[in-house]
């Protein structure tokens, strides 16, 4: 491409017979100039990579990394965690009945009830997430079927939606709010947990709902058409998702803030996991202000109103319970990652000082008698 | 026979209504023929419209996107994106589109521009002012309405509208002169000349009175051919038929000198002129690491495919349960699933393509092309290859081939000109034996001519004082010298008879400058050929005048010129002067032996020879060889040929006079600059039409021979005496003999080849006797394969080129340079893989026709050593780090696939695959390609063998190519499960989200790709920033800049809601990200991770095995230190530790 213009500069040569006048001055402006850069003589720094250069650079990522691993992993280890399948499977299993007779008419909620036992006690601020696996959550046609204008509060997007929100755009003649397959599916099992004392009985651990959420989807990225003000009038003209129970504006009947697209619930569901296992934030147990642990060890109960199908394409359903320490939640493999690459470059540190030293002899002697 | 007529017939069909045919013949002044004349042919010539632009206003658009889209990459790209277009893929077309389109649109403005300078130039051209001759009168027209026949007046130091037959000039000897410096760089004034019937029609009227015909060959782009005749029609008389040769024809574009006007006919026009006809590009070199990119290519584009083919294979054998393929949550429309299967399938085979397309970038043609444009300019810009005597630089035609230059293998070499300076100087000349050496010249003064002939032999006699006059004289009458001429007329005459040399010769050859300087200074000076007569100032300074009668010209076949004179005493002369070789056969007395003693001796003194001989021809030889003259002039068929017999015939029973001695100094640094290649593993050949002795001495001045090389010779003498074969076998033997003894130690003695042409055309000529006719061919190359040195005498032009093409075509396939000065070299110049011309005094034909020019041979030193080898490891690395950079970038979403369903689901926003070839990657390699030097330029001239290193294209062979694919692969592995660990480890004891301490918030697939892509990003910048030996300033603010950059554009990025798009799904991704504190460790440990392996296989080849790169890096002085915190600590802390 840019090598033509030489043939056409040439041409152009030919063709300027009177260009006489001309050459005079080109013969001054041809010598080139002396400048660093045209006579490639910047001032630069020439650094090479030799064992000797190399050594102690590696000698100190491995004093780095070893104690960050350390470090990590001892934080990771400290973390607790609990998580119990509740998917049914099994015929033992609880919810074997409610997942076998899973029906999209059902009027009345299948409700079932799996006990369980904390061995430790849970300190600090307990999170408390559902998992799904199997959930192909990221694929394509999933991931694109949504549409954003329409959850920032478009109101020609309200009801005229994306085409990307096919086919779940409309239903019954009336645009779908919100549309697409990512809010059509939104997880709507509902978890419950009972703390049960040593004399029996059930007390309910109050689960916060709000702050799950990043705060800019919930504040900027998500609004409500017309402000968060008479919900229903707002999203008059649209359908409800066909696999919902209840309109976008009635998500939440406790909390009215909590409703339309800025719903928590919703927020996280909207934002697709990577991989087809994932967990996601549901519910947040505060820490108590007294010394008391969180969730003490012992007996509890989960009850779930089982609304959420995963067997047809052969999912499972979990309940986490996990406290999180500076670095986020419980991964030890952050922490063996660095022990491991940690202790490779202190390995290869000292294999390197060998090498330096058997071949800068040798090298040395070698050139000598040049 | 049936063949031919059949072409015949095709071809007359194919041409339809215009009849081809080899003459045309044109009618001066549109006058018809008078009846009887040979049957009209009507033919249509084009008007005299110089075309060079190759767009109109109408089809620029779609001619230059049809061009652009002939490049196989931009349809490659096109395809790509009219797919996007077309189905529904998982990238928006924007991805390609945008990158294509910027593509396009730069290239597409550039060659607009260029265009539109064209047009420009041409209109200028086409409109600019003409007089034409029009009954009688003289009209003004534009250039463009110029037709054949038109006959057109010509003024001094106006420029040629067409190619012109002159017919007459203001001077009165017919004549004119002209330079042709714009069309073959020559810049002395050549003659021209009317034809005598004519060039008496001095004005306007008469020339219109003329009635003529001319007929012509066709147009054809040899600027120094031309065969025609000219038939004057007188009334009722036979028409008179004159020829017309090349000294007849003006040529467009040359430059009218020194003479008022000219009246001339129009024969070619428009584009049918020689100098258009000279425009057509040469065909184009394509260099070694083009074809290895190429290779490369393919292989992607098989991988591209094939991961295409996997994963839609995988895609079906996936989705083969209805539960995985539809689940409840995630339904097709109903029109996808009215979709054939196969349809559907082909369909998510081109989506999967266009995921992977980026594999091959768009940017790397854009890049490559940017880096040898801008790079070129290093070698213009060069102030060590500027020769202040020239006042010019090194030039760059092309600047395809920058890479080759550190490739080269085989060096061919002009000798005359090239190795030596082309600055002839007389040394001495010798008459009979007896030698005559004129004194230096003194203070510009010419000494007077009494003392200026050394006699060595005194004892004078008739005979030889007899000889002696004629040599002087031969030599002042012998050549096509023309006297140059301050300013005017009147100033010769002063200034010759004032005795002051204010007026210097002119030649296109430098020898006969040097001859006849030579004979000014012994005494004898040429004054001027005025109307025909030859006019000398000899010893006793009276003036001898001599009828010019004949010039038998100079041709490189023959090696010999004459010239036919009367002398004033009406005896007729011819003058020869030639090669030894050319003359000895065909001379009859004279003292042969001394001067063939003497002539030998020179040449082993490495001074150019010429042997002078005479003969006296009485009336009816002359009229004899008049006629032959004439009568071969006249053909208009193999014209060449017939004068080349008429030659012969003339030129024979010499008597011998003597011979002179002309020294070509070496080039300055000659010597060194073979001494640098020989060392750099180059072969270096000389060729030169020169004879041997000459030669040879030559080419031990310039260390091409050391004393210690074994000379074979393989010459025309040796051939007689055994048979070729016999020599060929033998010396193959001692050459493989010597390499089974020398196995050991490898440059215990090294062989040098002489070869003359002959001989060499005997070697290439296919031998029909034997089975395998290559036979000869093979042993001949194997005998030179063993030579460090092979010098080629007598060869012509052609032969050069021959020589090259054998080299080439080669079983190894070697790279070869082929420099020279002269028009004989262009032929080679042009067959070699580089053609590289010098800027010389016998004009600049080589220099045009080269791919790079410099001032003189002791710059392609630093054009081979420095910028080649940088050239080389620049592009190299450039090459191979797009496709490790692409490879690493599109690997994790071919993995990615494997989680996603298949579903061709993208890894990275559409931003971050767009813009990563576009601006997050693309400038530092780009800066790194224009001014990495991994090793200084001093250490590259003063260690030649470290060219030696990347010979063979090392650097882009095929494990070199693995290795960075292999890297690109593993560091993609790490990127995507390092970032897939982090974010679900469920094979791990618990499994754990990651999230940060304050916000505690989930995240999605777009941070996976976004955590991704930033150690993508960083790996593949620190990548090069470690493969970088010199930073400078540029480096540190590209690199470093780069990699702020894109932080600051995915700030941006996810910054705020972006109004007019439909997905938000960047926002506040990035920053959420960055609030992570495990993001930041594991992009820290992936990094290292990713670069650990290069730096360790690089610590350990520097340590285990060294190059001889890597040892003179290690060894050079670190002088220029700039401070940078992380090396300077480690280089610190080493200094500490050891």
């Amino acid at each position: 491409m840019m090598a033509s213009s030489y043939n056409a500069k040439e041409e152009d040569g030919h063709h300027s017979g009177a260009s006489s006048h001309g050459a005079a001055g080109a013969v001054k402006s041809k010598k080139p100039d002396n400048t660093a850069f045209k006579q490639q003589r910047l001032p630069a720094w020439q650094p090479i990579l030799t064992a000797g250069t190399v050594l102690p650079a590696f000698f100190v990522i491995g004093l780095i990394f070893i104690p960050i691993g350390i470090g990590l992993f001892v934080s990771s280890n400290n973390i607790k965690e609990f998580q119990i399948d509740y998917t049914g499977v099994d015929i033992s299993s609880p919810c074997y009945s409610c997942a076998k007779n899973f029906s999209w008419n059902s009027t009345t909620p299948c409700v079932c009830y799996v006990p369980f036992t904390l061995n430790q006690s849970f300190e600090s601020n307990v999170f408390m997430y559902y998992g799904l696996s199997n959930f192909y959550q990221n694929h394509r046609r999933y991931v694109k079927s949504r549409d954003d204008s329409q959850l920032n509060g478009d109101r020609s997007a309200l009801t005229n939606p994306s085409k990307e929100c096919e086919p779940y755009r409309t239903s019954d003649g009336l645009p779908i709010a919100p549309c697409g397959a990512i809010a059509n599916s939104l997880f709507n099992d509902t978890l419950e947990l009972y703390h049960i004392d040593s004399n029996g009985t059930s007390n309910p651990i109050p689960l916060a709902k709000k702050g799950i959420a990043w705060w800019t989807d919930k504040h900027v990225k998500f609004r409500n058409p017309g402000g968060n003000n008479n919900l229903s009038v707002a999203f008059h003209g649209t359908n409800k998702p066909v696999n919902w129970r209840n309109p976008v504006y009635e998500l939440d009947p406790s909390d009215p803030e909590n409703n339309g697209f800025i719903n928590e619930d919703f927020i996280v569901w909207m934002r697709t996991a990577a991989l087809p296992t994932f967990r996601k934030l549901y519910r947040i147990i505060q820490k108590k202000p007294n010394t008391t642990p969180t969730l003490p060890s012992g007996k509890y109960l989960l009850t779930i109103t089982y609304n959420y199908p995963v067997l047809s394409f052969d999912g499972r359903k979990r309940m986490i319970l996990s406290t999180i320490s500076w670095m986020g939640g419980k991964n030890p493999f952050l922490g063996i990652a660095y022990i491991t690459v940690g202790s490779i470059c202190f390995f290869l540190g000292v294999v390197l000082l060998i090498i330096h030293h058997k071949y800068d002899t040798r090298n040395n002697s070698a050139d000598i008698p040049n | 026979m049936d063949f031919s007529l059949l072409r015949n017939i095709i071809s007359r069909y194919c041409v339809g209504e215009e009849i081809w045919v080899d003459s045309r013949t044109v009618y001066i002044g549109h006058k018809e023929p008078p009846p009887g004349a040979e049957a009209y042919i009507p033919q249509r010539y084009p008007d005299n419209r110089i075309v060079s632009s190759k767009y109109t206003f109408w089809n620029f658009i779609p001619k230059n996107l049809f061009e652009q889209f002939r490049r196989i990459a931009n349809f490659y790209f096109l395809v790509i994106f009219l797919v996007q277009l077309i189905i529904d893929t998982p990238t928006s077309p924007v991805t390609s589109g945008l990158p294509l389109f910027f593509v396009i649109t730069v290239t597409a403005i550039k060659q607009g521009y260029e265009d539109w300078l064209r047009h420009k130039a041409d209109c200028s051209i086409n409109e600019c002012p003409v007089d034409v001759v029009q009954q009688g009168k003289v009209v003004r027209t534009q250039s463009h309405k110029l037709r054949v026949g038109d006959i057109v007046v010509v003024r001094e130091d106006e420029t040629f509208p067409c190619d012109l037959i002159l017919l007459s000039s203001s001077r009165h000897d017919g004549t004119c002169y002209v330079t042709t410096t714009s069309l073959d760089g020559e810049s002395s004034h050549k003659t021209y000349y009317a034809v005598p019937d004519t060039m008496a029609f001095r004005t306007e009227r008469e020339v219109d009175s003329l009635h003529a015909t001319i007929e012509c060959e066709q147009p054809q782009p040899d600027l120094y051919k031309f065969v025609g005749r000219i038939n004057i029609y007188t009334d009722k008389e036979e028409p008179v038929a004159r020829t017309l040769g090349a000294e007849n024809l003006l040529l467009r574009g040359a430059t009218l000198k020194n003479t008022q006007h000219i009246y001339a006919v129009a024969v070619y026009t428009g584009m049918e002129t020689k100098m258009a006809l000279n425009y057509q590009s040469k065909s184009q070199k394509r260099s070694a690491v083009e074809k290895s990119m190429n290779a490369f290519l393919i292989v992607y584009l098989c991988i591209l495919i094939s991961k295409a083919v996997i994963n839609t294979v995988l895609k079906y054998a996936w989705q083969w349960s209805p539960d995985r393929d539809e689940p409840w949550y995630n339904h097709r429309t109903e029109n996808e699933r009215q979709r054939h299967v196969v349809i559907r399938a082909f369909t998510d085979f081109l989506a999967f393509m266009v995921l992977f397309n980026y594999i091959i970038p768009v940017s790397m043609y854009v890049t490559v092309e940017m880096q040898k444009f801008l790079g070129s300019y290093f070698i213009t810009w060069d102030e060590e290859m500027f020769d202040e005597e020239l006042g010019e630089g090194a030039q760059v035609n092309t600047s395809d081939l920058n890479e080759e230059l550190g490739q080269v293998e085989y060096v061919f070499t002009d000798k005359t000109g090239t190795l030596t300076e082309n600055n002839m100087e007389f040394i001495e000349c010798c008459v009979d034996g007896n030698v005559y050496i004129p004194h230096a010249i003194c203070n510009g003064q010419i000494l007077s001519a009494a003392s200026s002939i050394d006699m060595i032999d005194s004892s004078p006699g008739g005979y030889r004082r007899e000889h002696e006059d004629l040599f002087f004289r031969a030599l002042c009458l012998c050549h096509t010298v023309q006297v140059k001429e301050e300013e005017t007329v009147d100033g010769i005459k002063r200034g010759i008879h004032q005795g002051r040399p204010t007026s210097f010769y002119i030649s296109s050859s430098p020898d006969e400058v040097a001859l006849v300087e030579g004979m000014k200074r012994l005494g004898y000076t040429y004054l001027r050929l005025k109307d025909n007569y030859m006019e000398i100032l000899n010893k006793d300074d009276e003036i001898e005048r001599f009828e010019l009668l004949h010039v038998l010209n100079f041709d490189s076949v023959r090696r010999r010129m004459s010239v036919i004179v009367r002398s004033s005493s009406g005896e007729y002369l011819l003058f020869c002067k030639g090669a030894d070789s050319s003359i000895f056969p065909r001379v009859v007395s004279g003292k042969v032996e001394q001067v063939k003693a003497r002539v030998e001796q020179n040449a082993v003194e490495g001074l150019r020879t010429l042997c002078v001989a005479y003969r006296r021809l009485s009336q009816s030889e002359y009229e004899e060889a008049c006629h032959q003259l004439t009568e071969a002039k006249l053909a208009l068929q193999d014209r060449e040929q017939r004068l080349a017999q008429a030659y012969d015939i003339i030129e024979r029973d010499f008597v011998l006079l003597g011979a002179t001695a002309v020294e070509d100094r070496l080039q300055e640094k000659a010597a060194d600059t073979i001494e640098s290649l020989h060392k750099a593993g180059m072969k270096v050949w000389v060729l030169t039409g020169d004879k041997m002795e000459t030669a040879a001495a030559t080419c031990y001045a310039s260390k091409l021979f050391r004393r210690s090389t074994q000379i074979l010779e393989l010459t025309k003498k040796r051939t007689e005496e055994q048979s070729l074969h016999d020599v060929l076998f033998e010396l193959n033997r001692t050459v493989l003999r010597q390499r089974s003894i020398s196995g050991l130690s490898v440059d215990c003695l090294d062989f040098g080849l002489i070869i003359d042409g002959a001989t060499l055309s005997a070697v290439l000529k296919p031998n029909q006797e034997r089975a395998n006719p290559s036979n000869y061919r093979e042993i001949f190359l194997e005998i030179c394969r063993n030579c460090s040195a092979v010098l080629c005498c007598r060869m012509a032009p052609l032969q050069k080129a021959q020589i090259v093409k054998l080299i080439k075509a080669s079983k190894e396939h070697p790279i070869t340079l082929a420099i020279g000065d002269g028009a004989n070299d262009v032929s080679m110049i042009l067959e070699a893989h580089v053609g590289i011309g010098i800027m010389g005094k016998e004009g600049r034909q080589a220099a045009r026709n080269s791919d790079y020019a410099i001032p003189k041979f002791k710059h392609l030193k630093k054009m081979l050593l420095v910028h080649g080898h940088y050239y080389y490891i620049r592009i190299a690395e450039l090459v191979q780090y797009f496709f490790y950079k692409n490879v690493c970038f599109i690997f994790p979403q071919f993995l990615y696939q494997f989680f996603c369903g298949f579903s061709q689901q993208p890894l990275y926003d559409t931003a971050y695959l767009t813009l990563y070839n576009i601006s997050f990657t693309s400038l530092p390699i780009l800066l790194y390609s224009l001014v990495e030097q991994h090793v200084t330029m001093e250490t590259l001239k003063r260690e030649p063998s470290l060219y030696r290193d990347i010979a063979k294209n090392s650097l882009l062979r095929w494990p070199v190519f693995l290795y960075w694919t292999c890297l690109g692969v593993f560091d993609a592995v790490i990127f995507f499960f390092g970032a897939y660990f982090l974010f679900d480890n469920t094979t791990f004891t618990s499994n754990g989200q990651l999230m940060t301490t304050n916000t505690q918030m989930m995240f999605g697939n777009w941070t996976f790709g976004t955590l991704v892509f930033t150690v993508l990003v960083f790996t593949v910048t620190l990548k090069l920033a470690l493969d970088t030996h010199h930073w400078t300033w540029i480096n540190h603010f590209v690199i470093w800049g780069s990699l702020l950059f894109y932080v600051i554009f995915s700030l941006l990025w996810g910054g705020i809601i972006w109004p007019f798009l439909n997905y938000q799904r960047m926002y506040y991704v990035f920053m959420q990200m960055l609030s992570s504190g495990p993001a930041w460790l594991s992009i820290i440990l992936l990094i290292t991770v990713s670069l650990l392996p290069d730096v360790i296989k690089k610590v350990l080849c520097r340590a285990v095995c060294p190059t001889a790169t890597e040892r003179a890096q290690s060894t050079r002085p670190c002088l220029t230190v700039e401070p940078s915190t992380i090396f300077m600590l480690s280089q610190s802390s080493s200094r500490m530790s050891f």
